[in-house]
């Protein structure tokens, strides 16, 4: 009966599909969290798949912060039209305008803790009781400790502490009105597993995973790309370096590597040899040793 | 790593249960080091975190240790999960905390595993710890066990203390039901027969704990012979080019479904024939669990989110009572003729307690009969009666339609997890 077993992929793509098709069952307005990224990619990938041959029942939901990369955007437009799938945006300039959040200042100021405000907002205003989200439990501390059907209540909180026990892979998403579910799909995968079916399924993504040439400057050990939306100090020298993205997130906060990796393959390789956490250069997470955990409870992705 | 060798990895999940002292921590962070699966900015953290809390030497149960409160008490509260890989498979570790507290922790983390990891103190031998943890595993049928027996440097590395514990263990493990158990001497802290063998015990000739996760036969964990398939959603396009197709989205939870075969239906007892195995990535001839395929039928049969396709000539039990091994684990107790509802694979429906068989004190495996509640982290047997039929095959037999979680109606909380008599 040997060849009757799955490969840790098409394992973890079994898994997955199946939690994307209890999400659609059930709950009644579920929406997909698309940050461009190549988590979120193959999210939307594998619901895709779960719904094969109808289209992709869910809405794409971006927070969008105004800092993004225009690589980002125009993948996204690309995929949202690919796919007949409808795009609904949360603006974050929007909720600066309408005064619910007010932009930080300073030399390392972005707008990743605000879109936590902009998202609730958006949950609200479209009524959606479950978004499904590409985080991992392999990326950081605080998701180690994520169930795959996570509650919030109808602050959109999330406890820790007080988690329902998740038990085989029977999920309960029952919940009181008011309250909704962050689900993740793609809780078991790691870095390289996410690296290996892109590679494996051939999913196109945005050309920032990819090796090219960018005018950059050096902060805390960290190359970032110099834009409209990055502050700078005078002293701080702009050079231009062949570097790629392993994570991307708002502009101004998602660091870059140098690499010469301009293939799945050579991608692969180095994921494969690195020494670093993906994360390791997001300036997000270092404002303090439990930042993830610290904006999670308050209702970040 | 040749990616190609990777694509075709296996994946093994296993559960770990203890305290810091017995030096869990320390064998996960000892895995995780000599696989070279931690990165050098975790490290650099932990290092950092260790010297602000005053440790000269690196905690690594911190690498373990997620939420801030863990961090600042030095202890673990709920389930994390880890990832490492070598060049032959892929693990999911299921790292929980063993108090008895959290014997809700240890459940969750051992209902998705392959194999249950047990720590033992050569300076203590077996302790409370171990037969709960081991009780909890044989409950939830994890088929392998390993036993490592750590701190072996402590004990001058006796082959006589590693005997002794090991036969206290095989007669207490003849009361489970386990039946691959295997023992190694370790020494976490200084790596003796995790990833690199033993020079310092020359008299054991086994293998290595990382040898042994790498080759433990799992491929026969799932049920390969009982087709089971529960309906998730059901799948109609309303496309020009899929005008008529409607397909029955769900996982194989047993058995091996192949195009053309007579099927039944349950409840309705329809019967057809498979007309087609769909994936976006094309037709399968045959499906096996844990696959998340599409099925179309030959015939128009009005079939709905919970009901289950099966084999004519094999079919689960369909009954509205359900005798069941229960682990409450909610702070409100159960009673007797509380209802719940009650989640069996793809179907819900609602139950009550009818009756209350027996406690299991897990220290001593005695049965208390003559109980009128079950508190929190109380184990036993009940019995429920249900408002519609489930489908439900004996928890040994299969885990996926074996398994069962109560629900509280009021708060939404899931309260026990049930395993089929």
């Amino acid at each position: 009966m040997s060849h009757y077993y799955l490969n840790h992929l098409k394992e973890l793509e079994a898994e997955s599909i199946y939690v994307i098709r209890e999400v659609f069952a059930q709950f009644q307005n579920p929406a997909i969290l698309f940050s461009g990224g190549k988590d979120s990619i193959v999210l939307t990938h594998l619901a895709r798949k779960a719904f094969f041959p109808a289209k992709i029942p869910f809405p794409l939901v971006h927070i969008d912060t105004g800092h993004n990369f225009p690589e980002t955007m125009e993948y996204r437009d690309w995929l949202v039209d690919a796919l007949g799938a409808k795009l609904i945006v949360g603006s974050v300039q929007d909720s600066i305008d309408k005064g619910r959040v007010r932009e930080e200042t300073g030399l390392n100021a972005s707008r990743n803790v605000l879109q936590t405000t902009t998202l609730l907002d958006t949950i609200e205003q479209y009524k959606l009781d479950c978004c499904m989200g590409g985080a991992r439990r392999d990326e950081e501390k605080a998701r180690a400790k994520e169930r795959f059907f996570s509650h919030r209540d109808e602050f959109g909180q999330w406890d820790p502490k007080n988690q329902r026990p998740e038990l085989w892979h029977l999920f309960n998403g029952r919940k009181n009105m008011g309250e909704h579910f962050r689900v993740f799909p793609i809780s078991n995968w790691t870095e390289m597993d996410v690296w290996q079916y892109i590679l494996h399924d051939n999913i196109p993504l945005p050309q920032l995973y990819f090796a090219h040439e960018r005018d950059v400057i050096e902060r805390n050990g960290t190359l970032l790309a110099v834009s409209e939306f990055l502050n700078m100090r005078g002293d701080e020298i702009v050079h231009n370096k062949t570097v790629r993205f392993r994570t991307c997130g708002d502009l101004p906060i998602t660091g870059a590597i140098e690499s010469t990796a301009s293939t799945l393959e050579e991608i692969i390789f180095e994921v494969a040899a690195s020494r670093q956490t993906e994360r390791g250069n997001r300036a997000d997470d270092k404002r303090s040793e439990t930042a993830m955990e610290d904006r999670k409870k308050q209702g970040y992705f | 790593m040749e990616h190609k060798a990777y694509l075709d990895m296996e994946l093994l999940r296993f559960t770990t249960a203890g305290s810091v002292d017995d030096g869990k921590s320390t064998l996960i962070g000892r895995l995780l080091f000599d696989t070279k699966s931690i990165f050098e900015d975790q490290m650099e953290a932990v290092k950092r975190s260790s010297e602000k809390k005053g440790i000269q030497h690196i905690d690594l149960s911190l690498l373990t240790d997620g939420l801030k409160d863990e961090r600042e008490q030095g202890i673990t509260i709920d389930v994390a999960y880890r990832y490492f890989a070598t060049p032959k498979r892929k693990f999911i570790i299921a790292d929980t905390p063993g108090h008895v507290q959290y014997i809700r922790n240890m459940v969750t983390g051992a209902s998705t595993a392959n194999l249950a990891l047990i720590l033992v103190d050569a300076r203590n031998g077996l302790t409370e710890q171990t037969y709960r943890h081991s009780y909890i595993a044989s409950l939830l049928q994890i088929k392998h066990v390993i036993v490592c027996i750590n701190k072996m440097d402590l004990v001058d590395y006796s082959e006589e203390r590693f005997d002794d514990i090991v036969r206290d263990y095989k007669d207490f493990a003849a009361k489970l039901d386990i039946h691959d158990i295997r023992f190694i001497p370790i020494s976490a802290l200084h790596g003796d027969n995790v990833v690199h063998r033993s020079e310092k015990m020359e008299w054991y000739d086994g293998p290595t704990l990382i040898y042994l996760l790498e080759t433990i036969h799992i491929a026969s964990d799932e049920n390969h012979i009982d087709c089971r398939f529960a309906v998730q959603t059901v799948i109609r396009p309303h496309s020009e080019d899929y005008h008529d197709f409607r397909g029955y989205a769900g996982r194989i939870l047993g058995g091996i479904f192949r195009k053309g075969d007579e099927v039944m239906i349950l409840p309705s007892g329809f019967t057809s024939t498979i007309k087609a195995i769909q994936t976006f990535d094309g037709e399968l001839e045959e499906a096996f669990a844990p696959l998340s395929v599409t099925i179309e039928l030959n015939d128009d049969i009005d079939i709905s989110r919970g009901d289950m396709i099966v084999r004519v000539n094999n079919k689960p039990e369909v009954t509205q009572d359900v005798d069941i091994m229960v682990c409450w684990l909610n702070n409100n107790p159960m009673q007797l003729g509380h209802k719940y509802i009650l989640r069996h694979t793809t179907r819900e429906v609602r139950a009550m307690v009818k009756e209350i068989v027996y406690k299991i004190d897990i220290n001593t495996m005695q049965r208390q009969e003559g109980e009128k509640q079950f508190a929190a982290r109380d184990i036993g047997r009940i019995r429920l009666r249900t408002t519609a039929p489930v489908f439900t095959d004996p928890y040994r037999v299969n885990k996926h339609t074996g398994s069962l979680i109560l629900i509280d109606e009021v708060t939404n909380e899931t309260v026990a997890a049930g395993m089929i008599v």
